[in-house]
């Protein structure tokens, strides 16, 4: 039987770029495109259109203009005299803090619930269940409110500080205030500062680096890399000899005595919060608002993560805890250095989504009044200029860059830790 | 299922509206109702009860444009909006007239184009502070919190007045007026910052409203009025005047009461004119000769609007003050019907 | 020898298990105080439920039900208790709920919501209890896209069965043309034709001032719309999109939403694996751009900035508007549950389908979307919930969902003040719908998993 190894070549026709499938992907990807691409010119010239039926033309100069409207809540320095792009630029840091703070504590959360669903007291795991199902099943929205509600209403006010027969007082040590405007906590001070440095000049995304920070980073830094030298070092003595100098003492004096030693140098001390005219002041203030954002976020990111945890140690098989046990692995033990570290990797793709959800989600800190990149870009800025084609799309594109960002970056963390398969 | 995306894109094609054209009157007339924008909810502004009708001050202007055109006051639909959504509800045809106690300024004026009719609200920005605080002056609060409705002229006035007096602030930004209310009541803000009728009404809504004072100083000009969109000048006319006409019965003494009667026929010229019993009043803005007496109908004159909505006799409780008539002391003044 | 005494000769009989490690005692030793941990864990739960509890059910139960006015529940407190202090006012809802539940529906049409509702169970009845009902009310589910907004908006049968017939025609063309891409495109043509027939032509052109044209012009159905009322009653009061509020409308746009992102999501997901680049390209980019932004700036380009993106002169409904963004949404987070249920496909169901020789969207059709659709119910019915709660965040841009109500509400002079019991309330009413589902839907992974195993 003659295998043909050429076939004849056929003369192209037209209809084969429908009828042959070597051809027809093609035209549907060419079409596809074309379609596309009259969708969006479809648009733009609509858009085009309405703009000028409006009178309003695009454009981004409204953001050099003065903002006039001031934002509590500030990482940088900031007035009503800064220019809108400043005022999101401030947003933006907001919006940043919550995501960053909200992921932190939903995963300590998550990973606490998650196990304790699975524990063998009947009551923390009933307890649990009606946590999880309770926050996943209201929206996150009501919670935000709830959150911020319970903060106004269950907190005492300043006044129950003031005067003489204050129903209130500061805890820890007087540096603490807990008032139904926020936490008040100490901050840190340095009597004989290095001063701080200006990045961008003037612009509006001038940014103020304090030296003293630097410093302690450096020495931190150094401190930790000999650290790590005389672990190496023992080491590679033990190796060498088989016994291992005794290296603790210094190893603790390396991390402790430079940072010590600088902090003295700066002068360092806390700032504690006073009360003072209506308000406290010194210290950090933590607002309401964004603490109200950070507890409703992580608590319902929480519940989430803790069904994905649970159902990522479920996922591994009981003979992993079985033999773990039969090794002699208390059962803690066995969480820690067996299940988890397995479960890990069902969880982290999961994981990532929710982040993403909880730093979608901070876009309605709008409703405490928290002054994310929503509330500033997409609210006041919006409001006050009447730009909603420019602030919205840009709104968009930072949401976006954001959540790339996040999804690279954990992607890049999931490599890293899936299993190598053989 | 594949066949519900094509039917939802269908029946939005069904329900593409009237153009926005530059014809909002021909378009209202053929619609057979009024598209009015309002506020999602201010107490004696407007606001909707338990079976759904909407009624306020800013509702019944509505009403009153409703009744001049169409002939009937109920012909209203009110679409909510928010501080945000507002004016690009107006521009974008989505209601006819905005009646959303909406400042009056320059840049929404020019920039945004918009076309203020009037006012029929004259307010400015006060605050409340609680009794217990001692406070008697607004340049005393130097170090306080302060909520303030986003979204709104009032955010830029404090940051005017506290940097040109110099002092410091705590800004709390609140969306909406009942959160407002909440927080203030909690103490987690020392003051409450918003139009003065709004302090009024908020404070009359306290269980004790006589531990809350409104401080003496008004630190801006709030004219809040009708708004329509630019370029349709008849359109814009017809709202001008038909807030006008309410203003004009309560200085004329013509009542919702006495209305019918009067429009028989009086001795007084305007009157006649006004209600359509001589000239042609009507006929030059579009509509037909009993516009205005209809649109007295509706809700009464301004005043009687007024007293049943926000008046003293109310849970608002305002007096009249900058709006009473400008032969009793007020701003509100209507040109002559002539 | 044989006098191993200790070795002996007959069994001990059974005893009984100690009283302490049976019945309830045995069972709080082994769930509640197994160590001493577990006994400080237990009665520190028991100190925090205790706590919660007292304070919830006191003022949820020493409560006023029947009052007008804040003011009013605010007396009968002072009367009762001789303080306004830890206790509920429901009076309020007694007052509301109606309109929480319906905004402004008309009163006397609201068995027609209701009815659209129930009509909703019975069409997903044969979806997602397959084994449990007769595959007739299949048809149920097929005619229930038209009834539905039939049902809601009002107006006349003719304009539903019309887009219905659209559908059965561009079905037979295709048939008639044997599911060929030719027989695609025809089939979608003549349905385009035949709904312009039907519904209009969306251009005004001089041409369609006079007698036939005119009917043309106006479309078929609304002809026979404006006539029918008198040769055929089915006709229903027409109810605007501006009217629906409360839960209704949360409902109504979960529904809708996820109803028209299933077709999209599928799409989009076979688009996602395609081989094909650039069509593989548009839909990632698609996806992960929805996908990237928060809901809330889909919102607020549904409220200020879709007009802007359409034809000059085109004025959507708010409401319609929403539920475009909102299906766009739910259609990226659609597409990926599908793609994951393509995934769980064994490469065997593709393999197999090709050595039947079906075409693409055969094999589609027959062999890979009923088995993927299958497995991924439970993550649809997730999106679904997730869908469902998002749409609180319409009250930000001035819709009247049940929280923008509250907010209108509060905005009476009678209720003015009053905050948690409506937030309680609303909050219920969630949780029973979310958690209902989110049970269902653990039953059929459950299901599923048997199934699979």
């Amino acid at each position: 039987m003659a295998t043909m190894t050429n076939p004849p070549r056929e003369s192209f026709r037209l209809s084969m770029l429908i009828y042959d499938t070597r051809y027809r992907s093609l035209t549907i990807q060419v079409i596809a495109l074309f379609a596309f691409m009259l969708l969006v010119a479809w648009i733009i010239s609509n858009t085009v259109q309405n703009l000028a039926g409006l009178g309003k033309e695009v454009e981004f100069g409204f953001f050099s203009e003065p903002a006039s409207y001031d934002i509590n809540q500030r990482l940088l320095e900031y007035t009503s005299r800064d220019t809108h792009l400043r005022a999101s630029f401030i947003g933006l840091l907001n919006t940043l803090v919550v995501a960053v703070l909200g992921c932190i504590t939903a995963t300590v959360i998550g990973v606490f619930v998650g196990v304790a669903r699975l524990s063998r007291n009947w009551l923390i795991a009933r307890i649990m269940t009606v946590y999880v199902e309770m926050f996943r099943n209201v929206p996150v929205l009501l919670w935000i409110v709830f959150a911020m509600a319970i903060l106004i209403e269950s907190l005492p006010s300043p006044r129950a500080f003031r005067g003489e027969n204050a129903t209130q007082s500061l805890i820890l040590n007087d540096s603490i205030a807990i008032t139904n405007r926020g936490v008040y906590v100490p901050e840190a001070l340095f009597s004989r500062s290095l001063g701080d440095v200006r990045l961008f000049g003037e612009s509006s995304l001038r940014f103020d680096v304090s030296l003293d920070l630097i410093a302690i980073i450096a020495v931190l830094a150094a401190s930790v890399f000999v650290f790590r030298r005389i672990r190496a070092w023992a080491e590679r003595v033990q190796n060498e000899t088989g016994n291992r100098p005794t290296t603790w003492h210094f190893q603790i004096a390396v991390l402790v005595v430079p940072t010590f030693v600088l902090l003295a140098t700066l002068g360092f001390h806390l700032g504690k919060p006073e009360l003072k005219g209506f308000n406290f002041a010194g210290g950090t203030h933590l607002r309401n608002s964004l603490i109200a954002l950070w507890i409703a976020l992580s608590l319902y990111t929480a519940a989430f993560i803790a069904e994905i945890v649970r159902g990522g140690i479920l996922a591994i098989s009981k003979g992993q805890t079985e033999a773990a046990g039969s090794l002699g692995l208390r059962p803690n033990r066995i969480m820690s250095l067996v299940i988890l570290p397995q479960a890990l990797r069902v969880i982290i793709p999961p994981l990532i989504s929710n982040y993403l959800n909880l730093t979608k989600n901070s876009s309605l800190a709008i409703a405490v009044g928290y002054l994310d990149i929503t509330g500033t870009l997409g609210g006041i800025t919006l409001n006050q200029t009447g730009r909603e084609l420019e602030c919205i799309l840009l709104l968009m594109l930072i949401y976006l860059f954001i959540s790339l960002s996040i999804s690279v970056g954990m992607n890049i963390y999931n490599k890293r830790v899936a299993l190598v398969e053989r | 299922m594949q066949k519900s995306v094509f039917y939802c894109a269908l029946a939005a094609a069904v329900v593409l509206g009237g153009a926005a054209g530059a014809a909002t009157l021909d378009d209202v007339k053929a619609r057979g109702n009024l598209n009015c924008g309002v506020s999602t909810g201010l107490v004696g502004f407007a606001s909707p009860d338990a079976s759904g009708n909407w009624e306020g001050f800013d509702v019944a202007v509505c009403r009153a444009v409703a009744a001049a055109v169409l002939g009937d006051p109920q012909a209203v639909e009110f679409i909510p909006t928010t501080g945000k959504t507002r004016f690009t509800a107006l521009a974008s045809g989505e209601v006819d007239m905005l009646a959303r106690n909406t400042t009056w300024t320059f840049s929404r004026d020019t920039d945004l184009k918009l076309d203020f009719i009037g006012v029929n609200y004259y307010d400015g920005q006060g605050f409340m502070v609680p009794k217990a605080l001692g406070v008697t002056s607004a340049k005393d609060l130097d170090g306080a919190t302060v909520c303030i409705q986003t979204g709104t002229t009032t955010e830029l006035n404090l940051a005017d007045f506290f940097r040109v007096n110099n002092i410091s602030y705590e800004p709390v930004p609140i969306e909406t007026n009942a959160e407002a209310q909440q927080q203030y009541l909690a103490e987690a803000c020392d003051v409450y910052t918003t139009d003065a009728s709004g302090l009024a009404a908020t404070r009359a809504a306290f269980e004790s409203p006589g531990d809350h004072v409104i401080l003496p100083e008004i630190i801006s000009k709030e004219p809040l009025g009708p708004v329509v969109r630019h370029g349709d000048n008849e359109w814009g006319d017809i709202v001008r005047w038909t807030l006008n006409a309410l203003i004009s019965a309560e200085e004329l003494g013509i009542t919702s009461a006495n209305v019918s009667e009067l429009a028989g026929g009086t001795n007084n010229p305007e009157i006649n004119r006004l209600l359509g019993s001589e000239g042609t009043l009507g006929d030059m803005i579009g509509l037909d000769s009993e516009w205005a007496q209809r649109a007295i109908m509706a809700e009464g004159n301004y005043g009687e609007i007024f007293e049943t909505n926000i008046g003293e006799n109310t849970p608002v409780g305002l007096a009249r003050g900058l709006n009473a008539q400008y032969t009793e002391g007020g701003l509100i003044y209507s040109p002559p019907f002539r | 020898m044989s006098d191993a005494s200790f070795v002996r000769t007959e069994m001990l009989s059974e005893q009984d298990p100690p009283p302490t490690s049976v019945g309830v005692i045995g069972w709080l030793r082994a769930n509640l105080f197994s160590n001493w941990w577990n006994a400080i864990l237990t009665v520190l739960c028991l100190a925090v439920i205790w706590y919660v509890l007292s304070g919830l059910l006191g003022w949820t139960l020493r409560s006023v039900w029947n009052a007008g006015s804040l003011n009013e529940c605010r007396e009968i407190m002072i009367a009762t208790w001789g303080s306004t202090h830890g206790h509920a006012c429901w009076g309020v809802i007694g007052d509301r709920w109606l309109q929480l539940l319906f905004g402004f529906y008309p009163p006397e049409l609201y068995y027609r919501p209701i009815l659209a509702l129930l009509l909703l169970f019975v069409a997903l009845a044969p979806v997602l209890f397959a084994d449990k009902v007769s595959p007739r009310l299949l048809y149920v589910t097929a005619a229930y896209p038209f009834l539905m907004p039939w049902l809601m908006w009002g107006g006349s049968i003719w304009m539903p069965i019309g887009v219905a017939a659209g559908f059965v025609l561009a079905y037979l063309v295709g048939r008639k043309l044997d599911g060929s891409v030719p027989g695609l495109v025809l089939g979608i043509l003549s349905a385009i034709i035949w709904w312009m027939l039907w519904l209009g032509f969306p251009i005004q052109a001089e041409v369609f001032n006079t007698g036939l044209g005119e009917i043309l012009g106006a479309g078929l159905g609304k002809s026979l719309a404006t006539i029918s009322p008198d040769i055929a009653p089915f006709w229903l009061e027409t109810v605007i999109s501006r009217n629906f509020g409360g839960f209704m409308l949360s409902v109504l746009i979960g529904v809708v939403a996820i109803g028209c992102s299933l077709p999209l999501g599928i799409l989009l997901a076979l688009g996602r694996q395609s081989n094909m680049l650039i069509v593989k390209a548009i839909c990632v980019g698609f996806i992960e751009f929805i996908r990237g932004v928060p809901l809330i700036t889909l919102l607020f380009v549904a409220s200020t900035l879709l007009n802007i993106f359409l034809p000059p002169g085109t004025n959507f409904d708010i409401i319609l508007r929403v539920m475009i963004m909102v299906t766009l949404f739910a259609a990226a987070y659609m597409a990926e549950v599908i793609r994951g249920g393509l995934a769980g496909l064994p490469t065997g169901q593709y393999e197999g389908a090709d050595s039947l020789g079906l075409n693409y969207w055969q094999a589609q059709r027959l062999i890979i979307m009923p088995q993927a659709l299958k497995i991924s119910i439970p993550g649809i019915v997730s999106t679904f919930i997730g869908i469902f709660k998002d749409t609180t965040l319409v009250s930000i841009i001035a819709l009247l969902d049940p929280l923008g109500l509250s907010n209108s509400i509060r905005a009476d002079t009678d209720w003015n003040g009053i905050y948690w019991e409506l937030f309680a309330f609303i909050a219920l009413m969630f949780f029973i719908a979310c958690f209902g589902m989110s049970r269902y839907s653990m039953y059929l992974e459950r299901k599923l998993k048997t199934e699979n195993d």
